[in-house]
């Protein structure tokens, strides 16, 4: 990934389980001049702006500060639906963490789209839809350089080969909800996902930016290494 | 289909099945003994024969061929579950993981010769046994009420014929009659369990019976997730519940089943129905083994060993272990930590640090699921609470609803951890 280049690998870094947003530090507010062209990725799916409506994706008027899953006129997936009605709220932070990698914060969501990787990118495009927002109170006014727009996981963290084996063990705390057949009524499955969305799910939880109580617990005293390991074991539990 | 560890030791065991007892083979397998199929017994016999690829004969006693799950048959009085769908069977353990599925009681352990006897003769060698064998009440607890005429006032404690019982005695109340309850002492089974169960008969109620009441004399001063409870019982069934605490006596209470009726600190109430919970033990094999200190049966944290014999494990309800609610999320906890060490020692599989993990889901009406649960870890001294979450109070009905198809999700879940 090309931001991870540009982090600084600072003390400070180390210390955070999530490291600063460097590749955004180096860049001025989002442009959403910028953020208009890359819309275009988007537009296939979703329309803003005066007189929108909803098509393969929902309308994006007021997105921000909108409960997750909320419009009442589009028929959400049930993970969405799900997020939503577990809290998740679109903010600047959340919306960053949604378009990186879409279904590493909601797990299968029907937004067939892979993320955008550059968290410049990803700044200048929430800077084009905080213009259709009414009521950007939540929305800091500062540039975003000064928040948290990256929620990626420090690649040293990313990096660690999880063993399958304590996976295996660590999994069995797992599977008293999340069912080993991959069956998701009410629960989502979470076999088979890539290592990395799994980490990034989990630390997405560890830091509570995905909402879920028990989530959040379980993750929270996951270390990095049993994080590793059940992601390593996960990704393919028949071995 | 591909070849995977389950079904390859499914083929085995079933081959081995053929030879009749594998002891006559000359192997020294490892022999691990399970008493009891519930949430800890089954769950540690399935996750011991699933891991040790073969090398570890899993033998399971439980007396019922059908096992209905406690979990969930407040649901089935409510109305929300039928009574098919908490009943489980052993086949796919003894089918699949090559299990021995013995259904029969066991009477007793001889800790010296290392065997368990069964109530239809004869004895189980072990070199690792589990006991799981869940509660059994305490003889006079309530005044009036005996195991042995159990009928007149159902405990419904223990999931099957009681509470198929007691549903049919809540439906046969007369118009505007009462229904009773005498909640037990702590330390019991299930923490949220009669509260719920007041939530599901006031659900049932409401549909048949709307103008029935409910009388509950409670020995303790405060429940489980009780502000969530009390404020669901005044929404959704107001002035039906009446819960007489230990402030107005509600622990000092008789029952007399053959009129019907519970004195709660020396007045006569008439009941219709009346649902007794008593007071709790360890299941009775763990007292006749010798594994238990007062009514529960202590253990090492890190390994769910008994205090009292190293070669013995003991999971869930019976035993005293320190924080964690006597559940069957957290039976089936503990039994994979137990499953863990029982493993590394009789094989050359890996021990690993103890976790473990509870999560209590209730329902209080239609759609109206409330959730508590907690993370835990060994110490020396007793399975210690290190983090945890309840429900509030005015939580929004999206939330509840998602809390209460979360615990559906979380029964499919759970009892194919157990039964496979």
């Amino acid at each position: 990934m090309q931001c991870f280049v540009m982090r600084i690998q600072s003390l400070l870094a180390c210390f955070c389980l999530f490291s600063l947003p460097s590749a955004v530090l180096a860049q001025d507010l989002g442009d959403p001049e910028r953020g208009a062209d890359l819309w275009g990725q988007c537009s296939g799916c979703h329309e803003i702006g005066e007189g929108a409506e909803n098509g393969i994706g929902p309308h994006l008027n007021g997105i921000f500060g909108r409960r997750a899953g909320a419009l009442d006129d589009f028929r959400y997936s049930q993970p969405m639906q799900r997020m939503g009605a577990d809290g998740l709220t679109w903010t600047l932070e959340t919306l960053d963490a949604y378009i990186e990698m879409p279904r590493a914060l909601v797990s299968g969501t029907r937004m067939s789209f892979p993320g955008i990787e550059d968290a410049g990118e990803r700044a200048d495009v929430l800077a084009y839809l905080r213009a259709f927002s009414d009521d950007p109170a939540n929305i800091p006014e500062a540039a975003p350089t000064a928040m948290p727009t990256d929620h990626d996981v420090d690649p040293e963290i990313l990096a660690i080969q999880g063993d399958p084996e304590y996976g295996e063990y660590l999994s069995s705390e797992c599977t008293t909800c999340h069912q080993s057949d991959g069956s998701d009524s009410g629960i989502p499955s979470i076999i088979y996902w890539p290592e990395e969305d799994f980490v990034v799910a989990m630390h997405a939880y560890k830091r509570e930016l995905r909402p879920h109580p028990v989530m959040q617990m379980i993750a929270g005293r996951l270390s990095n290494e049993e994080i590793a390991a059940l992601a390593a074991y996960f990704a393919n539990p028949d071995d | 289909m591909k070849l995977n560890r389950r079904s390859f030791l499914g083929a085995s065991a079933a081959a081995s099945a053929m030879l009749a007892a594998p002891q006559v083979l000359g192997q020294a397998r490892a022999r691990v003994v399970v008493v009891g199929g519930g949430a800890g017994g089954a769950t540690a016999a399935r996750y011991i024969a699933k891991d040790s690829d073969g090398a570890i004969d899993v033998t399971l006693i439980e007396p019922s061929r059908s096992y209905y799950t406690c979990f969930f048959s407040n649901l089935y009085i409510g109305g929300f579950r039928d009574f098919a769908s908490i009943g489980h069977s052993y086949g796919t353990l003894a089918a699949e993981y090559g299990i021995n599925v013995v259904h029969d009681w066991a009477t007793g352990v001889d800790r010296d010769a290392r065997t368990v006897a069964l109530a239809g003769g004869g004895a189980l060698p072990y070199d690792r046994l589990i006991l799981s064998p869940g509660i059994d009440f305490v003889e006079g607890s309530v005044p009036g009420w005996s195991v042995a005429e159990q009928n007149a006032m159902p405990h419904a404690y223990k999931a099957g014929s009681q509470t198929q019982l007691l549903k049919a005695q809540i439906e046969a109340m007369p118009e505007g009659g009462v229904f009773g309850m005498v909640a037990p002492p702590n330390p019991y089974r299930c923490p949220p369990g009669p509260y719920e169960r007041i939530s599901m008969v006031a659900h049932l109620l409401q549909q048949i019976n709307p103008t029935a009441r409910i009388l509950v004399a409670d020995p303790k001063a405060k429940f489980s997730k009780q502000a969530l409870f009390e404020e669901g019982w005044n929404k959704h069934y107001p002035g039906m519940v009446e819960r007489i605490g230990p402030d107005f006596g509600g622990e000092n209470v008789e029952v007399r089943p053959a009129a019907m009726e519970i004195v709660i600190d020396g007045v006569v109430e008439k009941v219709d129905a009346c649902n007794v919970i008593p007071a709790q033990k360890a299941g009775r094999i763990c007292a006749e083994a010798g594994l238990t200190d007062g009514n529960w049966a202590p253990v090492v944290p890190h390994t769910m060993a008994s205090r009292m014999d190293e070669n013995i494990h003991i999971l869930g309800d019976a035993t005293d272990q320190g924080d964690m609610p006597k559940s069957g999320f957290s039976a089936n906890s503990q039994a994979k930590v137990a499953a863990m060490a029982v493993r590394a020692a009789l094989t050359d599989s890996r021990m690993f640090p103890a976790k473990f993990a509870n999560t209590c889901w209730s329902l209080i009406d239609t759609d109206d699921g409330v959730k508590v649960g907690a993370s835990y870890e060994a110490t020396d001294e007793k399975i210690a609470k290190t983090d945890g979450f309840i429900s509030q109070t005015g939580e929004d009905a999206a939330l509840r609803k998602a809390t209460y198809e979360e615990s559906i999700g979380w029964y499919d879940g759970i009892t194919s951890d157990m039964f496979g």
